[in-house]
C-alpha cells in the first residue's frame, strides 16, 4: 500500500496576485482574493486585510464561516482611496506619494464616511484607518446603540466572561448612559427548542444564529419577527427549534441571548479548564474543547478544524458526555478469579495473572473483541498480543443514520483505525459469529473484551460461562463486565491521551482533561505492560513513543509522528 | 406664467377617460410600442451595428431622464450598468410601493391610466432583453392592484404581453406582487428580498448591486412607476425632443404632490425646473397660496425624508452667466426652481417630488415627533444605528411633546441623528435622520425653548416630581 501523509491543512492554492495597501499607516501587501465562508475565493475584505496586518476590527455579525450580513455596523472603519486625475492616473502629492482622498459623506463632505470592513473589498492603494478618531466615534456610537435597550444584567447572565458586548464595552463603552427613555422590553427565557433558551432582550440581532441555521444546516426555522427596535428572534410559529445542530448557535451568539439548557447556570465560564479533545460519538471526529473544573466535565464546545468540522458539531455528539461523570463508573480492579483484596496490589496481581494466561495460551485458543471506540495506540498494543497468540480479533460495528452535514452513519470514532491496525477486517463484526462458534465448540478458551458488552453482539452469557478466561476492560458496568474473571477499569477518552482515525482518514489526537476514576488506568499504560510481559517487546512508555513506534510498523501510518499531528491532525490514505 | 405641463397626466382626469384598454388605444396607446418593435438594426460609423434594443437604450440616455422614485439617478445610466453577459435572465421591477409620506403621484397613474405604465414597462423590458417583469405594489393599494391585474389581462388578450408580442418574436410576462404594508419595501433591495418571499431586509452594497446581483441573484432593473411611464413618451417623441423639456440636466416633466396648509393641495405636473417652489405653493395654477391669514413657516420639498426649508431661508446658488463664468446668486427658498440639482445645492432634495407646506400654526416639535414616529415604526431593524436610533429619537421627541423636554434635548437629538446618517445598510438611515437634523438645525430655538419651559415647570413643581414619561410611541 502506498502511504503518503499530508500534513497541510488546506490544499496549496494557486498563487494569488497581491495588492499594496496601507493599514494604520503601515504598508502591507495582501492577496487580492481570499477564501470566503465556503472556502471560495472572493475579493479580500478590509477586515481580512486588517487581520493580516495584525489588527482586530471589532465585529459582531461577521463570522468567518457564515455568509456576510453587514448588519451590526460595529466594523465600520474610516478609509481613503487614491485620488484619480481625469487621465485615470493617480494624482500625486508634491513629495511623489499618491494623494489619498478620505472617504466622506457625499451630501456632507465635512463628515467622514465609514465602510463596513467585513464586506468592503480592498483596492490597490487603499488606506484603512482602523484606529482613527473618526473610526472610534463610529464604533462608540454603534456600541451605545446596542446598549441602550440592553438589560445590562451581566451578573445573572450566563454569557458573562465570554461576551463580546462586555469585551467591546471595555474598549469603546462609556461608564454612564445618556439614554433616559424607557427601554424596549422583549420576551425573556423563551423556550426556543428542546436544548435552547432565548433571552430576546439580550439579543443584538446580529442574525448569526439565523444564518447558521439557514445557510449551514439548511433549516429555515429561525427568523426575525416584528419591526425596528422591537425585532425579536423567534422560531417559526407553531414549531420548535430542534434540528441536531442547534447548540452551535449558542457558541456563535456573541452575547447571552442564546443559552444551552444543558450548560446554563451550571458553571461560570472563567472557572473552566479547556482541553483539546475530540467527539467520540461518530466517525467524523469533530474537534472539541472539553470544559472541566475540579475533575468534573461540564461541556463540549466545537474546536475549529477546516479539514473536519469547520467550527461546528452536532447536538447529539455534544451532549453525549454525561457518562463521563456517572456515579457507577468502574474504578476498581475486580473479577471472580482475582485473588487479592487490596486495590493497591490488584493491578500488579491482575497483570501478572493475565500475562501468565496469555503466555501459556495455545495458538488459536484466544479471541479479542476490541472496541472501535478505543485509540489507535490501544488497538495497536492489543494487536501485538493477538498476533503473539495467533488470536482471532474483531470490533463491534455501530451504525446509525448519517446526515449531509457532519453526523456519520458510523457511530464508532475509530473504525478506520481498527481496520488499519488489523483488529477488524473490511467488514467490521464479521468475525464475531466465528468467535461465538469457537467458544461454543471449545476451541476458544480465553476471551479478551475491551469496551464492549459482547452479550449484546451474539456472545451471550451462556457462552461467556463456558470460557476458561474472560478478561474484560471497560469503564461502565454491563453484563460482560459482570461475568469477567478479570475486570480492568479503563479511562474515558477525556481521562487519557490517544488518537483516532476518522472515516476520511484524518488521524487526530486528543489530550487529557481529567484524572482517571479511582484505581482506573489508561488502557495503553497497562497494555504496554502486558505486551512487555507476553512478547518481551518494550519501548512504549510514553504515548508519543508508542504512536511513533506504531507509525513505523503499521504501513498506513508511515511517516506520521505524534508531534506532527498537531492540533488539527493529518490525513492519511485509507 | 407658470403652468402645468401634462405629459404623463395628459389624459388622466379628462372627462370620459377610463382605465380600460379600448380607451387607451383610442388615445393613441401602444403606438410607441409598435414604433419600438418596428426599429431595425442601425449602421454605426465604424461599421458596427446598433440593435433596436441598443437604440432605445441610447434614446433613454439621450433624454436625460432621471429616476422619479427618490434618488434622481439617470435611468439610461442605470440600464447601462446591467450585467448583460452573466447568462442569467435580466429582470425588471416596477417600484409601485409609493410610501414616502406626502407622495401620491404614482397612484394616479396606476388607478387612472394603468396602460401607460404597462406600455412603458413593455418598451423598457424589450430594450433590456427582459422576459419577466414584476410590478411591486404596496399592500395599501388593493384597488390599484385590481386595476393593474385587469389591465394586464387586457394587454395579454391583445398580445401586447405573452409570447411573440405583435409578431415581433419577443416574449414578455408581467406579474403583480402585492406588498404587506411596509415602507422599507420601497427601498429597491428590500423590495427584491420581499419579492423573493423574504423579510424586506435591504441588502448590503457591495456586493448586491441590483444591476448585477438583484432578484434571484440575477441582473435586475428597478424603476419607479413614473420613470417607466416617461420611457414611453421618450420613444414617442425621441430622446432629443424629450431632453428639450425641463431644464439642462433636469429634463422632462415631473408630477409634484403638493400637500399641507395650502388652498389647493393636489398633484401637478410641471416641466422640471421651470416652476419655483414659491409658484407651486402660491400660484393660482398650483397651490393657490396659504390658508387665509396664515404665514409660511416651513416647507419639506421632496417627501418627508427631505431636509426641511425654513421660510425666508436664503441659499447661494451657482449660476452660469451669459459669458460662461460662474457666479453665486443669493436665492430665497421660495425662488428655488423645482428641480433635482437646485434643491440638492440648497442642501435638500426633490426626492419623491412631494412638497409638504407648513404654516405658522404648526408646532415644529410636534411635526417632527410625528415624522419620527413614522420612521421608528418603519425601520426594518436590520442594522444597529437605524434600528436603535430611529426609536430613540422618536421616544425623545415623544417625551418632549408630553411635557418632559429638556433644554439639552436639541443637541441630544442632533447627536443621535448624526450617529445614524451614512452608517446604515440602506438610505433609510438618512430618511430617518435628515428630518431630525434639519428640523433642529433650523428651528433650534423652538426646541430649546420648549425644553427649557418644561424644565422650569418641573423644577418649580418641587423635588418630588420625578420624570414621569408618558407611554412612549409604539409601546
Ligand atoms: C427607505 C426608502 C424607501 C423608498 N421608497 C420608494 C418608493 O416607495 N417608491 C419608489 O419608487 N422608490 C422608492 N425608493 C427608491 C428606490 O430604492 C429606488 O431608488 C427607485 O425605485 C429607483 O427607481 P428610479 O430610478 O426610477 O427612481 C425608496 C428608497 C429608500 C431608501
Ligand atoms: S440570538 Fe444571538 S446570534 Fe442570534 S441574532 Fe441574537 S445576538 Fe445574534
Ligand atoms: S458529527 Fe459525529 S463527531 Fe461530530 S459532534 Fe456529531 S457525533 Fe460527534
Ligand atoms: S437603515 Fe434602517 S431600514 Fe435600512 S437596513 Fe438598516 S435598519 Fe433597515
Ligand atoms: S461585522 Fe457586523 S457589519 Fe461588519
Amino acid at each position: 500500500m502506498s502511504t503518503q501523509a499530508t500534513t497541510e491543512q488546506k490544499p496549496a492554492p494557486p498563487p494569488i496576485e497581491k495588492i499594496k495597501i496601507k493599514v494604520d499607516g503601515r504598508d502591507i501587501e495582501v492577496p487580492k482574493a481570499m477564501p470566503d465562508w465556503q472556502g471560495k475565493l472572493q475579493p479580500t475584505t478590509m477586515l481580512q486585510a486588517c487581520q493580516i496586518a495584525g489588527i482586530d476590527v471589532p465585529h459582531y455579525c461577521y463570522h468567518p464561516k457564515l455568509p456576510i450580513a453587514g448588519n451590526c455596523r460595529m466594523c465600520l472603519v474610516e478609509f481613503g482611496t487614491p485620488a484619480m486625475g481625469p487621465d485615470r492616473k493617480p494624482v500625486l502629492n508634491p513629495d511623489g506619494t499618491s494623494k489619498i482622498l478620505r472617504s466622506v459623506l457625499p451630501y456632507e463632505p465635512s463628515t467622514p464616511r465609514g465602510a463596513i470592513a467585513c464586506a468592503t473589498p480592498i483596492s490597490p492603494g487603499m488606506e484603512i484607518y482602523p484606529n482613527s478618531p473618526a473610526t472610534k466615534v463610529m464604533r462608540e456610537a454603534v456600541l451605545e446603540s446596542l446598549l441602550i435597550n440592553h438589560p445590562l444584567d451581566c451578573p445573572i447572565c450566563d454569557q458573562a466572561g465570554e461576551c463580546k458586548l462586555q469585551e467591546y464595552s471595555v474598549d469603546y463603552g462609556k461608564a454612564g448612559s445618556r439614554f433616559i427613555e424607557p427601554k424596549v422590553h422583549k420576551p425573556k427565557a423563551v423556550d426556543l427548542g428542546p436544548r435552547i433558551v432565548l433571552d430576546d432582550e439580550r439579543c443584538i440581532l446580529c442574525t448569526r444564529c439565523i444564518r447558521f441555521t439557514k445557510d449551514v444546516v439548511g433549516d429555515d426555522k429561525l427568523g426575525v419577527v416584528n419591526r425596528g427596535s422591537y425585532n425579536s428572534i423567534a422560531a417559526y410559529p407553531g414549531t420548535t427549534f430542534d434540528n441536531n445542530y442547534t447548540l452551535n448557535t449558542v457558541d456563535i451568539c456573541p452575547v447571552g441571548a442564546l443559552t444551552s439548557k444543558d450548560f446554563r447556570f451550571k458553571m461560570r465560564v472563567w472557572f473552566l479548564k479547556e482541553t483539546k479533545s475530540l467527539c467520540t460519538s461518530c466517525g467524523t471526529g469533530c474537534n472539541t474543547i472539553v470544559g472541566s473544573r475540579e475533575e468534573v466535565m461540564y461541556r463540549y464546545e466545537p474546536r475549529e478544524n477546516d479539514a473536519v468540522n469547520s467550527t461546528w458539531m452536532c447536538d447529539s455528539g455534544r451532549l453525549n458526555y454525561k457518562w463521563v461523570n456517572r456515579e457507577d463508573r468502574l474504578s476498581k480492579v475486580q473479577g471472580s478469579k482475582l485473588k487479592v483484596q487490596s486495590q493497591e496490589k490488584a493491578w500488579s496481581v491482575a497483570i501478572r495473572d493475565i500475562s501468565e494466561i496469555l503466555r501459556k495460551a495455545a495458538a488459536g485458543s484466544v479471541a479479542f473483541v476490541a472496541s472501535a471506540r478505543q485509540t489507535n495506540e490501544e488497538l495497536y498494543l492489543l494487536k501485538k498480543l493477538a498476533t503473539k497468540s495467533n488470536a482471532i480479533t474483531d470490533s463491534v460495528p455501530r451504525i446509525g443514520e448519517g446526515d449531509r452535514l457532519l453526523l456519520n452513519a458510523d457511530r464508532n470514532p475509530n473504525s478506520t483505525g481498527s481496520r488499519l491496525i488489523g483488529i477488524s477486517g473490511e467488514k467490521m463484526g464479521s468475525n464475531l459469529s466465528k468467535i461465538a462458534e469457537g467458544i461454543r465448540s471449545g476451541s476458544i478458551k480465553t476471551l479478551i473484551v475491551f469496551g464492549e458488552d459482547v452479550t449484546k453482539h451474539g456472545i451471550g452469557a451462556d457462552l461467556l460461562a463456558k470460557l476458561e478466561n474472560l478478561i474484560v476492560s471497560d469503564i461502565l458496568p454491563n453484563a460482560t463486565t459482570a461475568a469477567a474473571h478479570y475486570l480492568l477499569p479503563g479511562c474515558a477518552h477525556v481521562e487519557k491521551r490517544g488518537s483516532f482515525v476518522n472515516v476520511k482518514g484524518r488521524v487526530q489526537r486528543f489530550m487529557q482533561a481529567l484524572q482517571p476514576k479511582g484505581n482506573a488506568r489508561a488502557e495503553w499504560e497497562f497494555l504496554h505492560e502486558l505486551v512487555f510481559n507476553v512478547t518481551g517487546q518494550n519501548g512504549y512508555v510514553t504515548i508519543e513513543g508508542l504512536f511513533n513506534q506504531m507509525s513505523k510498523e503499521v504501513p498506513a501510518f508511515n511517516g506520521v509522528s505524534w508531534a506532527g499531528l498537531g492540533d488539527a491532525g493529518v490525513t492519511i490514505q485509507i | 406664467m407658470p403652468e402645468q405641463y401634462r405629459l404623463i397626466l395628459k389624459n388622466i382626469d379628462q372627462s370620459g377617460y377610463t382605465p380600460d384598454i379600448e380607451c387607451y388605444l383610442r388615445h393613441g396607446g401602444y403606438e410607441p410600442l409598435k414604433k419600438a418593435f418596428a426599429l431595425t438594426s442601425k449602421d454605426l460609423p465604424e461599421g458596427k451595428k446598433q440593435t433596436p434594443q441598443e437604440q432605445i437604450r441610447q434614446e433613454v440616455l439621450n433624454s436625460g431622464l432621471r429616476g422619479r422614485g427618490g434618488a434622481g439617478f439617470s435611468a439610461g445610466m442605470k440600464w447601462s450598468f446591467v450585467d448583460r453577459k452573466s447568462g442569467k435572465p435580466i429582470y425588471l421591477i416596477c417600484n409601485a410601493d409609493e410610501s414616502e409620506p406626502g407622495t401620491f403621484k404614482d397612484r394616479q397613474i396606476i388607478h387612472k391610466d394603468p396602460h401607460q405604465l404597462i406600455e412603458g414597462m413593455i418598451i423598457s423590458c424589450f430594450a433590456n432583453d427582459v422576459k419577466l417583469a414584476y410590478i411591486y405594489i404596496r399592500g395599501e393599494f388593493p384597488q390599484g392592484a385590481k386595476i393593474l391585474i385587469k389591465a394586464l389581462a387586457e394587454a395579454r388578450a391583445k398580445n401586447f404581453l405573452g409570447k411573440n408580442i405583435l409578431g415581433s418574436g419577443y416574449d414578455l410576462e408581467i406579474y403583480i406582487h402585492r406588498g404587506a404594508g411596509a415602507y422599507i419595501c420601497g427601498e429597491e433591495t428590500g423590495l427584491i428580498e420581499s419579492l423573493e418571499g423574504k423579510r424586506a431586509y435591504p441588502r448590503i452594497k457591495p456586493p448586491y448591486f441590483p444591476a448585477i446581483l438583484g432578484l434571484y441573484m440575477s441582473p435586475t432593473i428597478v424603476n419607479n412607476v413614473e420613470t417607466l411611464c416617461h420611457v414611453k413618451h421618450i420613444i414617442e417623441i425621441t430622446g432629443g425632443a424629450y431632453a428639450k423639456l425641463g431644464t439642462p440636466n433636469n429634463t422632462g416633466t415631473r408630477i409634484v404632490s403638493l400637500s399641507g396648509q395650502v388652498k389647493k393641495p393636489g398633484y401637478y405636473e410641471i416641466e422640471v425646473g421651470k416652476v419655483t417652489i414659491g409658484e407651486l405653493i402660491n400660484h393660482p395654477n398650483f397651490g393657490g397660496g396659504l390658508l387665509d391669514g396664515r404665514t409660511l413657516k416651513a416647507v419639506i420639498p421632496g417627501g418627508s425624508s427631505a431636509k426641511i426649508f425654513k421660510a425666508g431661508e436664503k441659499f447661494k446658488l451657482k449660476k452660469k452667466s451669459a459669458d460662461g463664468t460662474m457666479t453665486e446668486v443669493e436665492t430665497d427658498m421660495l425662488d428655488l426652481p423645482y428641480d433635482f440639482d437646485s434643491l440638492q445645492a440648497a442642501g435638500s432634495m426633490s426626492g419623491s417630488s412631494a412638497i409638504i407646506v407648513m404654516d405658522d400654526s404648526v408646532d415644529i416639535v410636534e411635526a417632527l415627533a410625528n415624522l419620527s414616529e413614522f420612521y421608528a415604526h418603519e425601520s426594518c431593524g436590520q442594522c444597529t444605528p437605524c434600528r436603535e436610533g430611529s426609536l430613540w429619537m422618536s421616544k425623545a421627541l415623544h417625551r418632549m411633546t408630553h411635557g418632559h423636554g429638556r433644554k439639552q434635548d436639541a443637541d441630544y437629538l442632533l447627536n443621535i441623528a448624526q450617529n445614524i446618517q451614512g452608517r446604515t445598510i440602506c438610505a433609510f438611515g438618512e430618511a430617518c435622520s435628515w428630518p431630525v437634523l434639519s428640523f433642529i438645525k433650523k428651528f433650534k430655538d423652538e426646541f430649546e425653548t420648549k425644553g427649557a419651559a418644561d424644565e422650569a415647570r418641573q423644577s418649580s413643581a418641587g423635588p418630588t416630581s420625578d420624570m414621569k414619561i408618558a407611554a412612549s410611541p409604539n409601546h
